[in-house]
Formats: C-alpha cells, sequence, structure tokens
C-alpha cells in the first residue's frame, strides 16, 4: 500500500495543482512542491525502517537497486524543490502552474520505475519521464530552447522505442518457461530455461535504449545541448534523477542476463559502451566555454563509470551502485549552484562569469567543492565508487581498461578544473550585480554536498546492506 | 521446336501491331474521346511500305542499316520466349541473358542510327534512352533473377514455362512482386507513360520518339513494327509470369496469350491515361522502384 | 505462403517503401495511413479466437494509427504550408537501395532469432524491417514533419512485433503505449508547429545553432 502511495501522492499532487484556481502565484507553488518532496521523503524513509510488501500482485516492490534509485529521486527531488523557492522568487517560468504540475509528475513516473518489477511498467515509467519534463525544457520558447528540446524528444523517443523493442524481445524469451511474463522476479528464477538468443537481442535493445536516456555515448548527442538550455532546476533533476532510472533500466535487464548465464556476451558490450562515453567526454570537455554543457559532459561521463562498473563485475558492481547515489547527488548539487551563477549574470557562458568566489560566496565555495567532488577527489564520496570500480578493473585481469580509465579521468579533471577555476576565481565583472544568496537558493546543494561528503567518509549501515544486496543481484559482491 | 511454339511465334508476330492500338484506343476511351481505329497501325505499316524512304546527306550506312538490325535482333528475341507457354523455339541455358543482350542490341542499333543523323534532337533523345535503360536493365535481371529462384530454371522456358505453373501455388506473392515489377519495366524500355508519352509533339519531351524522327517510308514502317513486337515481347513475359500455361492444350494457350497481351495493352492505356508524365529525374526512383519489388520477391523466396 | 495476414505484413513492407521513395509529404501521411490500417486489422486475423480485448485492440489501432494521427500531421501540412520534401540527407534512390538492404537484414536478424512454434513467423522480418526503414527515414529526412512519419513508422514496427507476444503483454500496457506514442506526437506537433513559427521553416537541417 504504502508503495502505491508513493507512485500515487506525487501524481495526484500535480494533477490537483494543475487544476486548482487558488494555486497563483509562485510561493503557493514551490509551497506545494516542497510539502510533497517532504511527504514523499518520508515514506521512502519509512521503507527502510520497515519494509513494505509488495503491491500490484508483484509488479510494484522495493528490491535493493529500486530502492536505492527510489531514495536517490527523493532525496535529489526535495533539494531541487528547496531550490524552487529561491528560483520561482526570481524566474517567470512560462506556463507556471505546468512547470510545478510537470516537476511532481515527473517525481511520480521516477517512482513508478524505481519500484517496479514488471518491465514494461518500468518502461511506461521512463516513458512518462520523458514527457513530463519536455515542457520545462521549453520553457522560455525561443529558438535555442526549442531546437534543443526537439533533438531531445526525438533522440529519447528513439531510445525509448528501441527499449520497447528490447522488452518485448526479452517478452518473446519467456515464451514457453513458466513465470508471469515481464516480471523480475520471476525472468530471474528461471533464467536458465530463457531462450538465449532472445535474451541477447533483448539486452542490446534494452541497453541502446534505456542507454539514449541515460545519455550514454554514442547515444548522448542530445545532452549538451537539452542540459544547457534546460532551467538548472530541471537540468539538475535530469543529471540526477533521470539519469539514475534509466541505469536502473539497464541494470534490470543485466540482472536478467547475469542470471541467464550471457555474462560473457554482455560484458564486452558494456566495458566498449563505458569506455566509449569516457573518451567522448575527455575529448569534449577539454576547451568547454559553457559551464552547464560542461556538466553534461560530466554526465556522459559518469554514465560511462556506471556502465564501465557493471560490465566489470565483481567489486565493480557494488561501486556502480554506489557510484550511481553519489553521482546523482553531486550532479545535481553542481546544478544547482551553477543555476545560482546563471541566475547572477544571465549567462553560462564562462566570458560572463567570473570571480563567482566573491559574488556569491556560498555559491562559489559550492562550486569549487562540487568540481572536487564530481572528478572523483577524495574525501568526497565519488572517490570511494570510483576507486572501487578501477579495483574491479585491475582485479579482474583488465589493466589496461584501468589505466585508460585513470587516464581519462585525469583529463577530464584538468578540463574542468580550468573552466570552473576560471569562472570561480578571479575578480568579478566591474557591472557585476552583487545578487543577494537567499537560504533556499544555497539549502539544497549544500545539503547534497553534505551528504557526498558523507559518503565519502562513512557509508551507513542500513546503506552498506542494501547496497551489498544490490552488488550481489548483479552477480557481483561487496568489497 | 515444336509446331506448337512456332504458331505461337508467328502468333505474336502478326499480333503485334494490334497492342498499341489497343493501347490508343483505351486512352481515348477514357478521356471520351473515339480515338483512332484499333487497326491503325496495320494501315500506317502498309501505307509506309509503299513510300519511298527519304535519306539525310548526313548519314552513313549506319542509318540504313539500323532498322534492319532492330527487327532482326527483335526477331530473334521473340523465339527465345515460350510463347505457347511450354518451350520455346530456341533455348538453352542462360538465354535470359541472351534475350536481354538481344534487347540491348535493338536499342544500340537504334541510338547508333540515331546518333549518325547529326541531329541534335535525336542525340538529346539517345542520351535519355540510354540512361533510362542504364535502371532498366538491372531491374529487369533483379526480376529474371527472381524467376530463377523461384523455378530453378537459368533457361527462359523454364522460367517462364511448365516449372512456373507448379511454382505458383507456393510463391504467389514472390511472383507477383516480380510480375508488377516486370510490367513498370515494360512501361520503361517501351517508352510507355509515365516514363514518355508516346502521342507528344513535342521534341524535348520525347525519348524514344525523338530519335526515330529522321526515318521514313519502310524504314519507318520497320522501326514501328519492332517497337509493337517489343511491346508485344514484354507483354508476353507479363503474361507468362501472371498466367503459366503450361498444362493447356496449344491453341487454348495461344489464345490466352493473345487475350492476355491485349489486357497488358489495357492496362497500359489505363496506366498513361491515370499518370502524368514524370520528371526525368523521377524516372530512375521508379526503376529502382520496379528492382526493389523484384528484390522483395527475391527475398521472400529465399526466406 | 498463402495466408491472409502473410499478405497483409507484405503490404506493410509495400507501404514502407512508399514512405522511402515519395517526395511529397501527403503521400508519405497517406502511406502512413494505409500502414496504421494494416496494422488494425492484424490483431484480428491473428488472434485465434475473438476475445473483447482483440476487438477494442484492433479499434483503438485503427482510430489512433488510421484516423487521429494522420489527420493530425495533415493538419501540421496545413498549419506549416509545406507541400514537398527538400532534397533528403542521402538522396531516394540510395534510400530505396537502403530499404532494401535493411529488408534483407530485416529476414537474416529474424533467421537467427526463431520465434516459438505457433505465433505468425513472418511478424518478425517484417516488423525489424519496418524499424530499420522507420530509423532510415528519421535520420534521412530534413522536414520535421516527415521525421515524425519516420518515428511512426519505428513504432508500427515495434506494434508489429507486440503482436507476437499478445497474449502475455496484457491490455493496460499496450493501451498505455499506444496513449504514449500520441501524447509524443501530440508534443512533437507542437514542437514542430513552433519550429515552422520560430524557423519560418521545417528544415531541421537549420536547427544548427547549439553545438560544441
Amino acid at each position: 500500500m504504502r508503495l502505491i502511495a508513493v507512485c500515487a501522492f506525487p501524481l495526484l499532487a500535480g494533477l490537483l495543482l494543475s487544476g486548482l484556481p487558488a494555486a497563483r502565484g509562485p510561493r503557493v507553488r514551490s509551497a506545494w512542491l516542497v510539502a510533497v518532496a517532504g511527504v514523499h521523503l518520508g515514506l521512502v524513509v519509512t521503507l527502510w525502517l520497515a519494509p513494505a510488501d509488495s503491491a500490484l500482485a508483484g509488479w510494484l516492490a522495493a528490491d535493493a537497486p529500486g530502492l536505492l534509485v527510489l531514495t536517490l529521486t527523493s532525496v535529489v527531488f526535495l533539494a531541487t524543490a528547496l531550490y524552487s523557492v529561491g528560483y520561482l522568487q526570481r524566474e517567470r517560468p512560462r506556463g507556471g502552474r505546468l512547470f510545478v504540475s510537470g516537476l511532481l509528475g515527473f517525481l511520480g513516473a521516477a517512482s513508478v520505475v524505481a519500484l517496479s518489477q514488471h518491465l514494461a511498467m518500468l518502461w511506461v515509467g521512463i516513458e512518462a519521464t520523458t514527457l513530463a519534463l519536455a515542457p520545462l525544457i521549453f520553457h522560455r520558447h525561443d529558438r535555442r530552447s526549442l531546437e534543443a528540446v526537439w533533438k531531445y524528444l526525438v533522440l529519447s523517443s528513439v531510445g525509448i522505442a528501441l527499449a520497447l523493442l528490447g522488452t518485448f524481445f526479452l517478452a518473446t524469451a519467456q515464451a514457453g518457461v513458466a513465470g508471469r511474463p515481464l516480471v523480475m522476479a520471476d525472468l530471474v528464477a528461471h533464467a536458465g530455461e530463457l531462450h538465449p538468443a532472445w535474451v541477447r537481442a533483448a539486452f542490446l535493445f534494452l541497453l541502446v535504449g534505456f542507454g539514449t536516456k541515460m545519455g550514454l555515448a554514442p547515444m548522448h548527442t542530445w545532452k549538451p545541448d537539452t542540459y544547457g538550455e534546460a532551467p538548472s532546476l530541471v537540468a539538475g533533476l535530469m543529471a540526477g534523477a533521470l539519469t539514475s532510472c534509466a541505469f536502473l533500466g539497464v541494470v534490470r535487464v543485466t540482472q536478467v542476463g547475469m542470471a541467464a548465464g550471457q555474462a560473457a556476451f554482455m560484458q564486452p558490450v558494456l566495458l566498449g559502451f563505458g569506455l566509449l562515453s569516457l573518451a567522448v567526454a575527455a575529448a569534449f570537455i577539454v576547451g568547454q566555454t559553457d559551464v552547464k554543457r560542461l556538466l553534461a559532459w560530466s554526465s556522459v561521463e559518469h554514465m560511462g563509470l556506471l556502465v564501465l562498473g557493471l560490465g566489470l563485475g565483481g567489486v565493480g558492481a557494488w561501486g556502480t551502485v554506489l557510484h550511481m547515489i553519489n553521482n546523482g547527488l553531486a550532479k545535481c548539487w553542481l546544478f544547482l549552484v551553477v543555476g545560482n551563477v546563471v541566475l547572477a549574470s544571465g549567462s553560462s557562458v564562462a566570458g560572463a562569469n567570473r570571480g563567482i568566489l566573491r559574488l556569491l560566496p556560498a555559491s562559489g565555495i559550492l562550486l569549487v567543492l562540487g568540481l572536487f567532488a564530481v572528478t572523483g577527489s577524495p574525501p568526497f564520496g565519488l572517490f570511494i565508487s570510483e576507486f572501487t570500480i578501477l579495483r574491479a578493473a585491475i582485479g579482474g585481469g583488465h589493466p589496461w581498461i584501468a589505466a585508460a580509465t585513470l587516464a581519462l579521468l585525469a583529463v577530464i579533471f584538468v578540463g574542468m578544473a580550468v573552466l570552473i577555476l576560471d569562472v570561480a576565481l578571479g575578480d568579478p565583472e566591474p557591472h557585476a550585480a552583487k545578487v543577494p544568496e537567499s537560504a533556499w537558493l544555497v539549502a539544497g546543494p549544500a545539503a547534497l554536498a553534505a551528504a557526498v561528503l558523507l559518503l565519502g567518509l562513512y557509508i551507513p549501515a542500513p546503506l552498506r546492506d542494501v547496497l551489498e544486496r544490490a552488488a550481489v543481484a548483479l552477480g557481483g559482491g561487496a568489497p | 521446336m515444336t509446331v506448337s511454339a512456332l504458331a505461337a511465334v508467328v502468333v505474336m508476330l502478326g499480333i503485334a501491331p494490334l497492342l498499341p492500338g489497343v493501347a490508343v484506343r483505351t486512352k481515348s476511351l477514357l478521356t471520351g474521346r473515339h480515338g483512332a481505329p484499333v487497326l491503325q497501325l496495320y494501315h500506317d505499316l502498309w501505307k509506309l511500305l509503299h513510300k519511298e524512304p527519304v535519306y539525310s546527306t548526313t548519314t552513313t550506312w549506319i542509318f540504313r542499316a539500323g532498322p534492319l538490325l532492330v527487327l532482326a535482333a527483335l526477331l530473334l528475341a521473340a523465339f527465345l520466349i515460350p510463347l505457347d507457354g511450354r518451350a520455346a523455339p530456341l533455348s538453352f541455358a542462360g538465354d535470359l541473358v541472351a534475350f536481354a543482350g538481344l534487347l540491348a542490341l535493338a536499342r544500340f542499333a537504334l541510338v547508333l542510327a540515331g546518333l549518325d543523323t547529326g541531329s541534335s534532337f535525336e542525340g538529346m533523345g539517345a542520351s535519355r534512352e540510354v540512361t533510362v535503360a542504364a535502371f532498366a536493365e538491372p531491374a529487369l535481371f533483379l526480376c529474371f533473377t527472381g524467376l530463377v529462384l523461384a523455378t530453378g530454371s537459368v533457361s527462359l522456358s523454364g522460367m517462364l514455362g511448365t516449372p512456373l505453373g507448379e511454382m505458383w501455388p507456393r510463391a504467389a506473392p514472390s511472383l507477383t512482386l516480380v510480375g508488377i515489377g516486370l510490367f513498370v519495366l515494360l512501361l520503361a524500355e517501351n517508352s510507355r507513360g509515365p516514363i514518355d508519352d508516346p502521342a507528344t509533339h513535342l521534341e524535348l519531351t520525347m525519348i524514344h520518339e525523338v530519335i526515330v524522327l529522321d526515318h521514313s517510308g519502310p524504314d519507318l514502317a520497320v522501326i514501328l513494327y519492332g517497337s509493337a513486337l517489343k511491346l508485344g515481347l514484354f507483354g508476353a513475359l507479363v503474361v507468362s509470369v501472371f498466367a503459366p500455361r503450361a498444362g493447356l492444350s496449344a491453341p487454348a494457350a495461344i489464345a490466352i496469350l493473345a487475350l492476355g497481351l491485349c489486357i497488358v495493352a489495357v492496362a497500359v492505356g489505363i496506366v498513361e491515361s491515370v499518370t502524368a508524365r514524370l520528371r526525368l529525374v523521377r524516372v530512375p526512383q521508379l526503376l529502382v522502384g520496379a528492382g526493389v519489388f523484384a528484390a522483395f520477391g527475391m527475398i521472400l523466396l529465399l526466406a | 505462403m498463402q495466408t491472409a495476414p502473410q499478405l497483409v505484413l507484405l503490404f506493410v513492407v509495400l507501404s514502407d517503401f512508399a514512405v522511402l521513395g515519395t517526395t511529397r509529404l501527403t503521400t508519405c501521411i497517406r502511406a502512413l495511413a494505409f500502414q496504421g490500417l494494416l496494422l488494425a486489422a492484424l490483431p484480428l486475423m491473428l488472434a485465434s479466437h475473438f476475445s473483447t480485448h482483440v476487438v477494442l485492440l484492433g479499434l483503438g489501432t485503427l482510430v489512433v494509427k488510421a484516423f487521429v494521427l494522420p489527420r493530425f500531421l495533415t493538419w501540421a501540412i496545413r498549419e506549416a504550408a509545406v507541400r514537398r520534401e527538400v532534397e533528403p540527407l542521402i538522396g531516394y534512390v540510395p534510400s530505396l537501395l537502403l530499404g532494401v538492404l535493411a529488408l534483407g537484414l530485416g529476414f537474416a536478424m529474424s533467421a537467427r532469432l526463431p520465434l516459438p512454434a505457433g505465433r505468425e513467423a513472418l511478424l518478425v522480418p517484417v516488423s525489424l524491417t519496418t524499424v530499420i526503414i522507420g530509423l532510415l527515414v528519421l535520420t534521412t529526412r530534413r522536414k520535421a514533419l516527415t521525421q515524425v512519419v519516420g518515428y511512426l513508422m519505428l513504432e508500427n514496427g515495434i506494434f508489429l512485433f507486440g503482436l507476437t507476444q499478445a497474449e502475455s503483454v496484457p491490455f493496460l500496457l499496450e493501451l498505455g503505449v499506444l496513449l504514449d506514442v500520441f501524447v509524443a506526437v501530440f508534443i512533437m506537433g507542437i514542437v514542430v508547429f513552433h519550429i515552422n513559427r520560430e524557423f519560418d521553416s521545417l528544415d531541421s537541417a537549420r536547427l544548427t545553432e547549439l553545438q560544441d
């Protein structure tokens, strides 16, 4: 019952908001957003304390990977909701109610994705998240955002369509095998009897399809444009929560594939996509001039790391799930901070922004810390997860992969540092206005930063437990 | 070389001039006119044979030899097709290539004769004709390959004769597609609409008609008869694919051939009435489309 | 080779090639509508017994794919006042040849992906072919509307494949799938409208402002 509530509550809240004529004004809307986000997170916390039974005849259940994605989404959404209080005071996105309803619809759809044990329902959820966010990217109604939303829609839709085909392939693999069709538990339980050719075909199509939603190279081309043109809080949600939900789709098919004994087929494919994403990201990060696009490329890089870890197996699986959480939190943090920068100067290009540390002290500090976090420096959490993935590479007999990854990560660090330090340090433009940093605009990112720092120093026992369960489900183990 | 096969060839040679007349009559009726008599071409041929040819001073022996070569090639090609539904008078393995080659020879002779006049109209027509042919030939071979795959025989007598009748129940969709491809090729090779308009009087829009602009008298008669015969040969291909007549008696088979040719001519007339003439740049597309039909049929057979 | 569903699937492939080879947008949309009609007939032809599920699915597909979506696209054409497609990225003749390649690929892939007995075997190659041709149209055409047509063909191909699993994937989800397509195209249509307004053309080759 709680599981249904977790999914339905945000959807209903969104519908209610769009229907209510009294919901005028940004204060009401952002208050609504924060309230719903808070209740949602509360519900999710109860799922940790007292595990819920599966709902809808086993179609909704909070298994280890799903619970992680759900919690990540909820936390990121709350931070974004807090941020929106300050944001909506300054900016007036067109179609105000649609903006907030879209966000709430996204939360509901993402919850469905996280909790869904039926792969077709998972697919419907991901498509719903695509549709929910599309109008939000387009809010400025100008040429650039139009171009961005067009590319986003076309590529996402193609990816989703291919993922649907992959889902159908999986259903075909299950033909004649006992168990409910497309339900994870039955798929894994009877994996040995699944038809191997169909499982392989399903894996390929689902990887490409959901990989498009994740922003994995070579299906990543929509990412820089979309993240660059969308409002920062939407971009933060996408980079933090949406990519993780899409990654969950890949995780599910990998689970089934591992159980069906197709690991030997899947690993090279995953490794190939992972390394390609890292290489492409490194190539485009060097010389980047726009901060939001830089973060988009960084997102591509981290998606590559996630898939790489998945392909390496063993301890890498643990590293991947931890990295998913760390990356989600850190990306959202950075996008929200960059949002502050854009609010102050009106543009995300490096040329228009300088001396942020002096202009917006809190945001500037968070920006520089975020640079170090996202590139995998200790003591932040991403260091632990990236280190674990590298350990898996070396331990699994892939020293060249580890070396290549390290080299690319180094290049990315330099590339990102150049731009972000350029923006943060120096003297502000003489005519730059000193924008008062409201607590709302800083609270969200600061909380996320604290979480990432915490995860780098100490992983709480319940989280450690769930991480291990998720890793085992992926055919690996905890370090 | 059976009697029925030879009789069928004779019937084909006789009935060929009827077909353009049928096509024209169909077109006229569909457009609300009465149109020329169906036997008009016979009268024209008779009239032309009694006239004296006029030769331009710029032409050489090629111009005089052209029409004869055309007729010879087409007559020989007529002997390669199993017109009585069973076997052709001349058949050997790979004679489909010989058939295509003879048609190409006829076209080559015609084009050379046209170029020999030194007129720019003929030259333009010649270049268009061979461009269309460049796209039509691969499509023709694709259709033939489809038939080869269906019947397992590499001789036209096998591809269009008895084995085809046996294959129809099993491979009907593929054969239909090949047949449609052959019909489009018929339109293209015989310069009928929508590739060319046989009734146009504007030289700049012609493809085939303009090459033969300078011929007169018996030469022109031979050329006109050759065009009609070519139409008949392609029509016979289409009829053989759609109506295999292997199990019927010889007279019945020949009668059905004649009937089928008239139906093909009517179909040509209908197509010419309902479609507009294609722009020249679209003609390759149409021919590739015909090839695609044949390729689709082939893939279905292979699957 | 003689059953009615196989004949219908043949016509589906022919309509794919029609979209691939034509220059006129209205012909594209008519071919798509025809394809929708064929797709609506297939569940009824393939079903072993006529349940309400099957009938409703056929009817729903008919309404959405053969009427609503083509009508909506025609409205979009009228709004944007476009008629023809400009020369696409790879030309019509190469497109047709690639289409034949797609057909071969579809049949080759389906040879390695055997369907369990009892289902129409021609569905797999035809669905894969339609998916590949849809992707081809989507990636090589310049006008945004033709890209939408290509996407709809992609969805048609997936629908075709889904017919092999008509019993397994429940009714609710098939309806959800159709609805999702509808909404996605609706949103795309609105964006197309804006593209035309903003750029005075539906030529997506003009969408080049954003780049690294």
